[in-house]
């Protein structure tokens, strides 16, 4: 259920990104979905790539911290409220989001979400309790590959 | 692998002479020593120039109105100009390993080697050396100190000794096998490097005897104490000194380890604020100062080490009633003003240390940008501390930030930076960027 995702430490810095960027490209490395989250003085840059491991290997020889993760990806309904029914469970069931953002692709006419919740677990088996469908990682790298 | 601490055994009585003793023998000492420095003709004009008679000297109190001797006024009396003998009485000479030009010379009388052979006898007893030990000195025996202190020391509690002197690592270790070694006189870094060996050339623990460290000639943390205890499993012991005040000796760890004890018989020691000179309160770090009060050769008045130290006055469990130093955590030279507050760039490592995960690799860059210092620390960022959750790296920031605040007492500002990005030195680490004093502001 819980997919590999590979965060990098960078300093704020102009053409750290880009850096980071060029060695994974270099790598022939396939960024499904990424977020950055950021500060004035440093960010965190969360990636869904093809092949995690080579990813982290590549970036931490080229001096980056770079770091696996597990997340979770859900299907939602590509409608207003969509969002909020997944937020809802989780409030329900006492679990908080510590971040999330969305993928590109889609499931059908369904959006794809990721999240990192405190509880993974307990997260996974409220949404599946009410009915989401919690992609599995296999399923996620089939979509992208298409 | 476990350490096998020696039982507390004192190997002088004058080690536990109650305060009001020790000060009266001081008093007395003082004025003999301020009676001897009469003869050299530098302290007679330093005197003079402070306006002070040796003959007022009467009371410990008193010694705060002699003038400091520092490390540029010996240099300025090379060779010999420091002698309070005739040089028919001085039976060896030293040298301080001066980084640039000429080394500071020491001279030392037949007493002068006298005492410091039973001082140093005092910190191997009190680390657990024993008659019946052998000891492998692996300090180069030459110019410095280290080597002939430690030397007669080691004869003088009784126990033998291998002067192996510095180097030469494979042949270290076959001496300590062979001739079952209970004890290394070493630097911590040498120590390091024979762990290193040992351990990669598989040589077994059994095969060693080894028990004990006493480490001395460079500063070391208790991160490499704790990790040469771990991988070799011996005990491992503190002392301090210098040639300018006699050479190793000084001071001393006990068996519990928790600052090492001066030998105030012989010294007095004073802990003042580089900047003001006025004195710091104990437990505070400043400045030492030592006065020798028995030394013949060389005697010298409030010399100025540079060493940043604390003092603890407390009474120790092991019966000595000597005041305790803390290592020695920098240089008074390193020593920085933000805000008006002293700060050495040690207590910013401290303090790093403190939180799991950072390295060791920072800077302090220190700015005034309108009429405030604004201090920050540059951490290098590792995997061990990076976290994925925003949430956890502020939590990581401010961690760092109240240990900072917590040593130093100021606020400063914590910048994580991409590894391996901070100045690299080899030798010495350049810790400071002051921004203030390229721009000519101080």
């Amino acid at each position: 259920m819980k997919l590999k995702q590979l965060s990098v430490f960078l300093e704020n810095k102009p053409g750290r990104l880009r850096e980071a960027c060029g060695i994974l490209a270099e790598n022939n490395i396939n960024l499904i979905t990424l977020s950055l989250a950021d500060t004035e003085q440093f960010g965190i840059l969360r990636l869904i790539v093809d092949d995690c491991d080579t990813a982290q290997t590549v970036l931490k020889e080229n001096g980056f911290v770079a770091k696996t993760t597990e997340v979770i990806a859900v299907e939602v309904k590509d409608e207003p409220g969509g969002l909020n029914q997944i937020l809802k469970v989780e409030e329900e069931a006492g679990i908080s989001v510590e971040y999330m953002y969305a993928f590109t692709i889609k499931s059908g006419e369904n959006a794809v979400l990721l999240f990192r919740f405190d509880d993974m677990d307990k997260a996974i088996e409220a949404l599946q309790k009410d009915g989401f469908n919690v992609l599995a990682a296999a399923e996620i790298h089939q979509r992208a590959a298409r | 692998m476990d350490i096998k601490l020696p039982s507390n055994k004192i190997f002088d009585p004058a080690e536990t002479l109650p305060r009001a003793d020790l000060k009266a023998l001081q008093t007395q000492r003082l004025k003999e020593t301020v009676a001897r420095v009469q003869k050299v003709p530098y302290y007679q004009k330093a005197f003079a120039k402070a306006g002070v008679s040796g003959d007022s000297i009467q009371t410990l109190d008193d010694l705060r109105r002699l003038p400091f001797t520092t490390k540029a006024d010996l240099r300025g009396e090379y060779p010999l100009g420091m002698l309070a003998v005739d040089r028919a009485d001085i039976l060896r000479f030293h040298g301080s390993s001066g980084t640039t030009g000429k080394p500071t010379m020491v001279a030392y009388t037949r007493n002068d080697l006298n005492m410091w052979a039973g001082l140093c006898a005092r910190f191997l007893t009190a680390g657990g050396l024993r008659p019946e030990h052998t000891v492998q000195i692996a300090f180069g025996y030459g110019l410095f100190t280290g080597g002939f202190g430690l030397h007669y020391g080691v004869e003088r509690v009784g126990a033998s000794v291998i002067p192996a002197s510095a180097g030469n690592t494979p042949k270290q270790v076959m001496l300590m096998m062979d001739m079952q070694t209970d004890a290394i006189v070493c630097t911590p870094s040498y120590a390091l490097t024979l762990s290193e060996f040992i351990l990669s050339n598989d040589i077994p623990r059994d095969a060693l005897n080894l028990k004990y460290a006493y480490f001395g000639g460079e500063p070391w943390t208790q991160d490499m104490a704790d990790r040469i205890e771990s991988e070799l499993g011996i005990a491992c012991f503190n002392n301090y000194g210098l040639s300018e005040v006699l050479g190793p000796g000084v001071s001393g760890d006990c068996v519990y380890r928790d600052g090492m004890h001066i030998s105030e018989d012989y010294f007095i020691v004073e802990c003042i604020d580089p900047q003001t000179l006025e004195p710091v309160a104990p437990g505070e770090q400043g400045e030492l100062v030592f006065t020798t009060l028995c030394r013949e050769g060389m005697p010298v008045i409030r010399y100025r080490t540079r060493d940043i130290a604390s003092l603890n006055p407390e009474p120790c469990r092991c019966g000595r009633t000597t005041v305790r130093m803390s290592r020695v955590t920098g240089r008074s030279d390193d020593m920085l003003i933000i805000k008006g507050v002293n700060v050495y760039p040690s207590q910013v490592e401290q303090a790093l240390l403190r939180v799991e995960g950072t390295a060791p690799h920072y800077q302090i860059e220190i700015d005034r940008p309108d009429r405030t210092d604004v201090a920050t620390v540059q951490v290098e960022m590792t995997e061990e501390a990076f976290s994925a959750s925003m949430k956890k790296m502020q939590e990581l920031k401010e961690k760092i930030s109240r240990a900072v605040q917590g040593i130093t007492g100021l606020r400063m500002n914590i910048e994580l930076v991409s590894p391996n990005t901070l100045e690299r030195f080899t030798g010495k680490a350049r810790r400071v960027k002051d921004l203030r004093r390229e721009k000519g502001i101080i």
